[in-house]
């Protein structure tokens, strides 16, 4: 539950909080996700993935799958036409393993079928022979050259160090931490699934799927099918939650394949545990950090050492790694640091993008740090944080100056204004599911210890390191009608809502619809990073300033008027003086415009061998502030309540920014106290909704919101991307309570009932 | 594949003595999820929650006890009056899955699976619960201790059904207690049940998910029928303590990605600890 006053709700313009176009159909269950796709004639796809974390395939025997009736394609490497491999930065990951394996789950062959069942005799049918290798699990020894290559490129995917200011400056007060992150999962319930068809005659492949970025799968895909990205069309299908794990290629590739093999229909959906395997995750991580800071409590120098687990294949570890170490000192002033950070390439699961992206991580860290040196100052965490908070103008270690708005002492004194919980310790009414432990019955209230933690983080929105991130958007207006085309994939977070509020805002329309979203329009662009109301909204926003323009330009021609006077106000056209005015129904009969619009934020540097460089287009800062419970016998936890002031911009559709701040503080509860992937020798042990634990309704806390709205001069709309923010701090806010609640350094999450007890 | 569905219990067990590899699906929350994953093909099905006498719950005045029909669900049992007569088994149920889980999921499917984690066992246990098999041939009765063999494994035979439980009606703080890191919904890492006879003065424990099947921690109950006042309704704090003590003496548990057995372990003696506080106040 959410208190936030004022919440606004008017006739869909900006600022007003209307409710989803698909919200009604998926709580009423109508609305198709991908999973839910047919076609007539359509086979069944399923992939063969390997058992091993590290081992040679000496042969593939498809002979006796080929004998079950109903079969109808096998292919493996071999039946790859172009490129033999895929990734997002560096293509190393191939499309079939074919001389070795190098992870568990990694995809050997595919096979359709006219039935799942038959598709699972075929895959058993299936003779493999490996030659068992021994599997790099540990990042040091990625590290320390001990282990061989277990891919051409090496088991360095990136090295990033950054020297900024004095690296021999000194503090008088010094504290150091080494803080672990465990492998979080993105856990959406949607499964991956798709749809693959082949064109009519044979003319490429059309495919429907569950996506965060459909032209760079086109063109991934296009590549490895041999085609021209043209030849491979992609539509939207309905998408059951993203964060990240959608943004790698995982069954596109395959389905289409199996499509053109076969000539036929073939979907293929991942199970639960096959989704585990056949996802990124995010990146385990170690960090170590030193503060040095005067003795009243500003930093100095931070210095860090930070080592990503990649895993198998490359996918975004590189930019990954760049968020962490550029983002080691936090939304904090500092001028002096010295970091490494590594991403290595080990035989555990592949890593990639999940919300937060390498922040999450590097947050994790320095907020640690930050109570350490509260601690050490004899200074409240709150008090710290403030001292140090960085402003607009204020640099990274980097040496890229924050051109944002930067209310990060804001944040801050609002987070902690916010009322606290008027819960006494242990609940109301001996409620025992207010106590940690819940269901089980296993505290009473005098077993309970309360703890307050405090947290703050900056993140980056958007793409980085000179990458040409645009968005594009097409507008149609006629008859009062606005129609509107992208590519921007809706995996929650609401685009298709903002887009229409834009164009209503802009046009003056009320009816506004949206074209599907396909591969017919230019790229928009990854719905990841933040950033798809930045861009996508900038787009979505200039093009309808664009055909306004067109509209004003008619009208002053027919009615004589000066087309620079024209304004919109609600539903019709005013000029300055006020005397000519017309609805814009009416100012658009018989009249069409159409426009396509290319949007592109400012350019951004790659960072040199020192770390040094504009490499990030924009930030956004939040607070958090929790309030848990602690049963410190049994090492058990309920978050009682989290607060919030998050650096929002502009709130477009309050509602919605709601949605996201209470998602991803759940996010971030689940890593607190129980996501994980446990991985032991390059096995996943929990791949399953039973041992793999998603934080429930009831796990979930009250959660006080305020909106920090100061419009950023540099976003399109004012607003700042507002998706991973609360996923970013809430973690260590929740952990410093715990830690407050207990009085002792915890420093790796998820924390679990040993690490309260031990 | 056929789906078998009698409404009486003759027709049942003829049914099933005809058919022993059907499978038998209470409210199939255990049943379903192993063949989604494959790990079963049943050839056939038998339905047994429409079987009336499968389905309800009977009390007996005179000698005390409560007979449940093996298609109870977990939803019925949390409901008085039975969650009076047998506090502790509503207790239990209430830590079961999700409302989902506790309509559809029985007592009878907790027997059938008879996992260590099954949260319906300790109290079964603790109580001295006698199971009632049925099959064309004849009926059996006999103690729980001897139907739980092992993990998932138990003394039924395949053309036989679970038909009841009967359990005493005893007087006395009952209480259940089970660990899990999530606050609901969730696989017990360890989990202990308490019943306190007061007449008979004695204290039973059963404690689960920490052995092969539910443990029943005789140590600990001779010490506590020894050490506790039942007349005043009171123990010591070191009567406690020792209690948990010789609780977590009697697991057997084991490390896995869940729980270190040194946590469970460990777990096992807070809770019976503070169980038995619940049942005797602080002197
Ligand atoms: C999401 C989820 C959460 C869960 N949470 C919990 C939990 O917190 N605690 C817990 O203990 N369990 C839990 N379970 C497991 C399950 O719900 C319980 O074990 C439940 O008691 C099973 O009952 P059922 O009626 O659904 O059994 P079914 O699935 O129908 O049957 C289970 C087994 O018993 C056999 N069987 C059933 N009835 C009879 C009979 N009358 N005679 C002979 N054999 C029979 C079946 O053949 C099968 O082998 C959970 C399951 C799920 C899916």
């Amino acid at each position: 539950m959410s208190i936030l006053s004022g919440v606004r709700r008017h006739d869909g313009r900006l600022g007003d909080s209307i409710t989803r176009p698909d919200g009604t159909a998926k709580v009423q269950g109508s609305f198709m996700f991908s999973g839910d796709l047919e076609a007539e004639h359509c086979l069944w796809g399923a992939t063969l993935r390997s058992p091993h974390p590290h081992a040679r395939i000496i042969s593939i025997d498809l002979s006796a799958a080929w004998k079950i009736s109903g079969v109808e394609a096998i292919i493996t490497a071999e039946d790859v036409p172009g490129q033999l491999t895929y990734g997002l930065i560096s293509q190393d990951q191939p499309v079939f393993a074919s001389e070795v394996v190098r992870y568990v789950g990694e995809p050997i062959a595919a096979v359709a079928a006219d039935h799942p069942e038959t598709c699972r005799r075929a895959l058993q049918a299936i003779v493999v022979v490996y030659e068992v290798l021994e599997p790099l699990t540990d990042p040091e020894r990625a590290l320390d050259g001990s282990h061989p290559p277990i891919h051409p490129d090496g088991n360095l995917i990136r090295h990033q160090r950054i020297v900024s200011g004095d690296i021999t400056a000194t503090g008088d007060v010094v504290v150091e931490g080494t803080y672990v992150i465990g492998m979080q999962d993105q856990a959406f319930l949607g499964l991956e699934a798709a749809l693959a068809m082949p064109g009519p005659g044979g003319a490429g492949v059309d495919l429907y799927v569950a996506t965060q970025w459909l032209h760079e799968d086109q063109k991934q895909i296009a590549a490895c099918l041999g085609l021209a990205p043209e030849q491979v069309r992609l539509t939207l299908g309905g998408v059951g939650g993203a964060f990240g794990a959608r943004e790698d290629i995982s069954l596109q590739v395959h389905t289409c394949l199996l499509a053109l093999r076969t000539g036929r229909p073939v979907r293929i959906q991942y199970s639960r545990e096959e989704s585990f395997l056949g996802h990124v995750h995010r990146h385990p991580a170690t960090i170590w950090m030193r503060h040095h800071a005067t003795a009243d409590g500003h930093i100095v120098k931070i210095e860090a050492r930070m080592v990503f687990d990649g895993g198998a294949y490359a996918s975004t570890s590189s930019a990954v790694l760049i968020n962490g170490v550029t983002h080691t000192q936090g939304p904090y002033k500092c001028a002096n640091a010295l970091v490494d950070g590594y991403a290595v390439r080990t035989n555990n699961l592949p890593c990639g993008a999940m919300r937060g992206f390498g922040v999450v991580q590097a947050c994790f860290a320095h907020e640690g740090q930050m109570d350490r040196l509260a601690a050490a100052c004899g200074l409240d965490p709150v008090e710290i944080r403030l001292r140090n908070a960085m402003e607009t103008g204020d640099k990274l270690i980097t040496g890229q100056p924050i051109l944002n708005v930067a209310p990060v002492a804001r944040c801050i004194r609002e987070t902690a204004a916010l009322p606290l919980p008027d819960e006494p310790v242990g609940g109301h009414d001996h409620d025992p599911m207010r106590l940690p432990g819940g269901a089980g019955r296993t505290a009473d209230r005098r077993h309970i210890r309360r703890g307050i933690g405090f947290a703050v983080s900056i993140k980056n929105l958007m793409y980085s390191e000179g990458f040409d991130d645009y968005a594009t958007a097409r507008c149609r207006l006629a008859d009062g009608v606005a129609t509107l085309k992208f590519a921007t994939a809706e995996v929650g977070q609401g685009f298709i809502t903002i887009a229409g509020q834009i164009a209503r805002s802009v046009l003056g329309v009320d009816d506004v619809l949206l074209d599907p979203i396909d591969t017919d329009v230019g790229s928009a662009g990854s719905t990841s990073a933040s950033r798809q109301t930045w861009m996508s909204g900038g787009a979505v926003n200039a093009v309808c300033m664009k055909v306004r323009g067109l509209m004003f330009d008619s009208l002053a021609a027919i009615y004589g008027v000066d087309a620079s006077t024209l304004s919109i106000e609600g539903r019709d056209i005013v000029d300055a003086t006020g005397v000519f005015r017309i609805t814009v129904v009416d100012a658009t009969a018989g009249l069409s415009f159409d426009e396509t619009v290319e949007f592109r934020h400012a350019p951004t540097e790659d960072l040199d061998e020192n770390g040094q460089g504009n490499c990030h287009t924009a930030f956004a800062f939040v607070a958090h502030r929790a309030v848990v419970d602690v049963d410190p016998e049994l090492g058990l936890v309920k978050v009682i309540q989290v607060a919030t002031a998050q650096d929002v911009g502009r709130a477009l559709n309050p509602l919605s920014v709601i949605g996201q701040i209470e998602g991803g503080i759940a996010q971030g509860l689940g890593l607190a106290v129980m996501e994980e992937i446990i991985m032991s020798n390059g096995r996943v042990r929990n791949p399953s909704f039973t041992d793999y634990l998603l934080p429930t309704f009831l796990d979930m806390p009250d959660v006080v919101i305020s909106l920090i709205e100061e419009p950023d001069p540099i976003a399109p709309l004012g607003a700042k991307g507002v998706g991973e923010p609360p996923t970013v701090s809430s973690t260590p806010a929740i952990v410093a309570a715990i830690r407050d609640a207990i009085g002792k350094h915890i420093d790796r999450v998820p924390v679990r009932p040993i690490d309260i007890i031990g | 594949m056929p789906v078998l569905v009698p409404t009486s219990l003759d027709q049942a067990v003829s049914m099933l003595s005809a058919t022993p590899d059907a499978l038998v699906l209470a409210g199939g929350t255990d049943a379903m999820v192993e063949v989604n994953a494959g790990h079963r093909k049943p050839h056939h099905v038998l339905v047994v929650n429409r079987v009336a006498e499968l389905r309800s719950w009977t009390f007996d005045p005179e000698a005390s006890t409560v007979r449940i029909g093996s298609a109870v669900t977990y939803a019925e049992l949390m409901e008085p009056p039975i969650a009076d007569l047998v506090p502790a088994l509503a207790e239990a149920s209430r830590t079961v899955g999700s409302p989902q889980i506790r309509h559809a999921g029985t007592l009878g499917g907790n027997l059938g699976t008879c996992s260590p984690a099954g949260d319906g066992l300790p109290v079964l246990a603790a109580l001295d619960a006698i199971v009632h098999l049925a099959s064309a041939t004849g009926e059996r009765s006999m103690p729980i201790g001897e139907f739980m063999v092992g993990v998932k494994r138990n003394a039924r035979r395949p053309d036989e059904l679970i038909t009841a439980v009967t359990v005493p009606v005893v007087s006395g703080y009952q209480g259940y207690s089970k660990v899990g890191v999530r606050n609901a919904m969730v696989i017990a890492l360890a989990t202990a049940c308490i019943v306190v006879d007061t007449p008979g003065r004695t204290v039973r424990l059963a404690i689960g998910s920490v052995g092969t099947t539910i443990i029943r921690c005789t140590d600990a109950e001779a010490f506590a029928a020894s050490a506790v006042d039942f007349d005043s309704g009171t123990a010591s704090g070191d009567t406690v303590t020792r209690f948990g003590e010789l609780a977590a003496a009697a697991s057997r548990p084991i490390d896995d990605h869940r729980a270190t057995a040194d946590y469970r372990r460990h777990a096992i003696g807070v809770m019976a600890g503070r169980l038995l506080r619940r049942g005797f106040a602080n002197v």
